[in-house]
């Protein structure tokens, strides 16, 4: 232990905290930019390139950088002395000369850290002009745009694809004013490996990474009379958009959320949840074949666009692992054009369909060829909730005033299974439950599996099902999911099941969720409302939902069926690893 | 002779078309052996230590070092493309653009610098009608600039290939031009 003195106050921390860290303990908090971290997922970004914490030491000719300095025995540190102050406000004033003043229609505004910045340090007004970056607008991708203009070199961003994610396309290029952070060759997203999961959009704390914004498109398809506009939303965005409407982190909004989105004007609202438990129909009949005859084991979940795309740049020679099930949100878009438009008599030209996503990636795959039959999109516009949110805003709805209300049907009935989905190791925990009663053909009544919960990277069990020893593995992150990926390549493990999602702790920390700002408390509250929605549900066993019944009798006749193939089934593509 | 071979040589506009690796199979064996030398295992921080001499190698194999040679690097260090290109962007030695096969550099650094190099730069770029990083059209000359060369006490410098010319004059570039031509 190390004591030291900040501002005159003592103060005793462990060897190899930093300045900062210190700081905090005793609620003194330091400005800072570049520094990221993510505690609970053991992430930090420490480059100590924005030079805004400065601080004064004493016998220390220059000021240090708070975050990236150890402390030291009888350290005296001051934190607010002229020379920290005016060193600081020079630093702003230095990166705000390159930086455009855009803040009124940026897509940040309101959740930028410069900002925050120039407010709490007083900035009156920029004091330097010169020369500005004049970078192209990367708007290529259907999910992440890229401004240049606006990057600060604060390299939060490389830190989340390349350390946490290990996507590994980002790296800062050239020097000196024409240092940026970019793909190699300066290429556009689109033309790398870039899996779109938009970690580097949550980490960025500026306007420089952002998301393709699909709000309009929504709002004319609204107001289009000609089109039957149908909405579903995702397991974790019911548990994160209060944050964006004055509710509390941790808050269940679904009933509120459901009557926001009938006052949007949406013609039906439908559940994603209700296509998570057409998925654990599909991809557990998927697993008990495999299991049963013993091949192509383990197999690993497909719900995440992240997730695929990842391993089909990246370990394309695994690429027959994966269910063949579509993702819930695909499997949604092909179900609402084919069953329920002929239900309804319309083309499936004529409707369209809106996903809510916690995600970017979610934007891509609905975009991906292959789901749009004949030239017509299963999904036709993915929005984030965060575009959720803004919208409802824009629409003048007093959110936290609204009344609960229930989904539509038949698309909108889901069970406690689907809803877990939002969390890392719901997809897992839902299969099991559906496979040890088909296995057993008993109604269970012990169906939570503890063991895969948690915003943990790595978990894994041994499940006794019906006698089998079912070994499964859990893992959230792509750097995660990377370290299991080669132990499977060198014949290391023997797991028969793994879900795996791109998104450290899964879709509640999604690239299209509500800012968290590092504070990682929100995920652990987020999570617990995943579970409160799992054990309020009436039925938590996605086979026993009454309407994926009444689907399977009208329609698909049973899981694994030609049709239930035809439309609920994919195949993956080996992609190059550039 | 120009290092690059392709059907666009001299009027290339992109470097994706070209693979170099695949062209010549010769010089990436050549590359392929010295990195076997190397300690290369699956362990990603020490790979990463070997990147700039094998990047150094590799540049003095192909001459530059397009896409297809800086993906061969990262995969033969398990390395992701954008590590290597931001290497290469960085240091001004490496180049991921063909060069002339006389590649003239002015020092630009301090004694330089203060004793005129700015003109000879000049001078050059008018005489070649090329601007500076760039390569004329035959593939015979590239022109660049480069920081000091430690002759301090001959400035200004121009070095062609490792040929150092000193105490250089704006009437000394048609002969500067002349001499490369064996």
């Amino acid at each position: 232990m190390f004591n030291l003195k900040i501002n005159n106050i003592d103060v005793t921390v462990e060897e190899g905290s930093t300045i900062l860290n210190a700081a905090e303990k005793i609620g003194i908090k330091i400005p800072t930019l570049c520094h990221m971290s993510l505690d609970c997922f053991d992430v930090e970004n420490r480059t100590g390139s924005c030079r805004i914490c400065v601080v004064e030491v004493a016998n220390r000719p220059n000021l240090a950088p708070a975050c990236c300095t150890p402390v030291v025995e009888g350290m005296e540190v001051k934190t607010n002395s002229i020379r920290a102050i005016n060193a600081r406000r020079t630093m702003l004033d230095l990166l705000l000369s390159d930086h455009p003043k855009e803040c009124l229609t940026c897509a940040k505004n309101g959740n930028c850290s410069l900002q925050d910045l120039a407010a709490e340090m007083d900035l009156h007004h920029v004091m330097y002009e010169g020369a500005m970056s004049k970078y192209e607008i990367d708007l290529a991708s259907e999910a992440i745009v890229r401004d240049l203009n606006k990057c600060i070199m604060c390299r939060r961003c490389e830190t989340a694809c390349n350390t946490m994610q290990t996507v590994g396309i980002l790296t800062g290029a050239n020097r000196g004013f024409e240092a940026v952070v970019s793909p190699a060759s300066g290429k556009s997203l689109t033309e790398t490996k870039c899996v779109f999961c938009g970690q580097c959009v949550s980490a960025c704390p500026v306007g420089a990474l952002s998301e393709m914004n699909y709000k309009y498109d929504v709002w004319r398809a609204i107001n289009d009379e000609s089109k039957t506009v149908v909405v579903q939303t995702a397991p974790a965005v019911r548990v994160a958009i209060g944050e964006e409407l004055g509710l509390e982190a941790g808050e269940i909004a679904t009933g509120k959320m459901v009557t926001a989105l009938r006052m949007l004007g949406f013609d039906k609202v439908f559940d994603t949840d209700f296509a998570a438990d057409l998925t654990i129909m599909e991809e557990t009949h998927e697993l008990i074949e495999r299991v049963k005859a013993n091949e192509n084991l383990p197999i690993l979940t497909s719900c995440c666009p992240g997730w695929v795309k990842f391993f089909e740049h990246q370990f394309p020679e695994l690429i027959y692992m994966p269910s063949t099930a579509k993702s819930p949100q695909q499997m949604f878009g092909a179900i609402t054009k084919s069953y329920y438009a002929e239900k309804i008599g319309k083309k499936p030209e004529d409707i369209v369909v809106v996903s809510v996503m916690p995600c970017l990636a979610k934007k891509y795959e609905a975009s991906r060829p292959e789901f749009a039959p004949n030239g017509v999109r299963d999904v036709d516009i993915a929005i984030s909730t965060r575009e959720l949110g803004d919208m409802i805003k824009e629409a003048g709805i007093q959110f936290s005033k609204l009344d609960d209300s229930e989904y539509d049907n038949p698309l909108g009935e889901s069970t406690g299974a689907a809803v877990i989905f939002g969390a890392s190791g719901g997809v897992l925990e839902a299969a099991l439950r559906t496979a040890a009663d088909w296995l057993t053909n008993e109604d269970l009544k012990d169906i939570d599996f503890e063991a895969v919960r948690g915003l943990e990277g790595s978990k894994e069990a041994t499940v006794n099902v019906a006698g089998l020893d079912l070994k499964v593995a859990v893992v959230s992150g792509l750097g995660n999911a990377r370290k299991l990926l080669e132990r499977i390549k060198n014949g290391e493990s023997e797991y028969h099941a793994i879900e795996i999602m791109a998104c450290p702790g899964g879709c509640l920390n999604g690239g299209g969720q509500p800012y968290i700002h590092e504070d990682t408390s929100i995920l652990e509250k987020r999570k617990e409302a995943i579970y409160r929605e799992d054990s309020g549900k009436e039925i938590r066993k996605s086979h026993e939902n009454p309407y994926i019944k009444q689907l399977y009798s009208e329609f698909l006749t049973e899981p694994g069926s030609p049709l239930a193939h035809k439309l609920l089934h994919t195949k993956y593509e080996a992609r190059e690893n550039v | 002779m120009s290092s690059c071979t392709c059907s666009k040589d001299g009027g290339c506009s992109g470097i994706e078309e070209i693979n170099l690796i695949k062209l010549f199979p010769e010089k990436t064996s050549e590359l392929d052996r010295y990195i076997e030398t190397l300690n290369i295992t699956s362990d990603i921080e020490q790979n990463r230590g070997y990147l700039i001499q094998v990047l150094h190698r590799a540049q003095g194999i192909f001459s530059y070092l397009p896409e297809d040679v800086q993906l061969h690097v990262a995969n033969k260090l398990s390395l992701h493309l954008s590590e290597v290109y931001g290497v290469i962007s960085f240091y001004s030695y490496f180049t991921d653009k063909p060069v002339g096969k006389y590649k003239i550099n002015v020092c630009t650094g301090t004694a330089c610098f203060v004793k005129g190099a700015g003109r000879i730069l000049d001078e050059l770029k008018r005489y070649l009608s090329i601007e500076e990083g760039e390569t004329t059209a035959d593939g015979k000359f590239s022109l660049g600039g480069l920081r000091c060369v430690g002759a301090c006490s001959l400035a200004p410098v121009v070095m062609v290939n490792d040929k150092v010319y000193g105490n250089v004059t704006t009437d000394m570039v048609p002969q500067i031009i002349n001499d490369c031509s064996e």
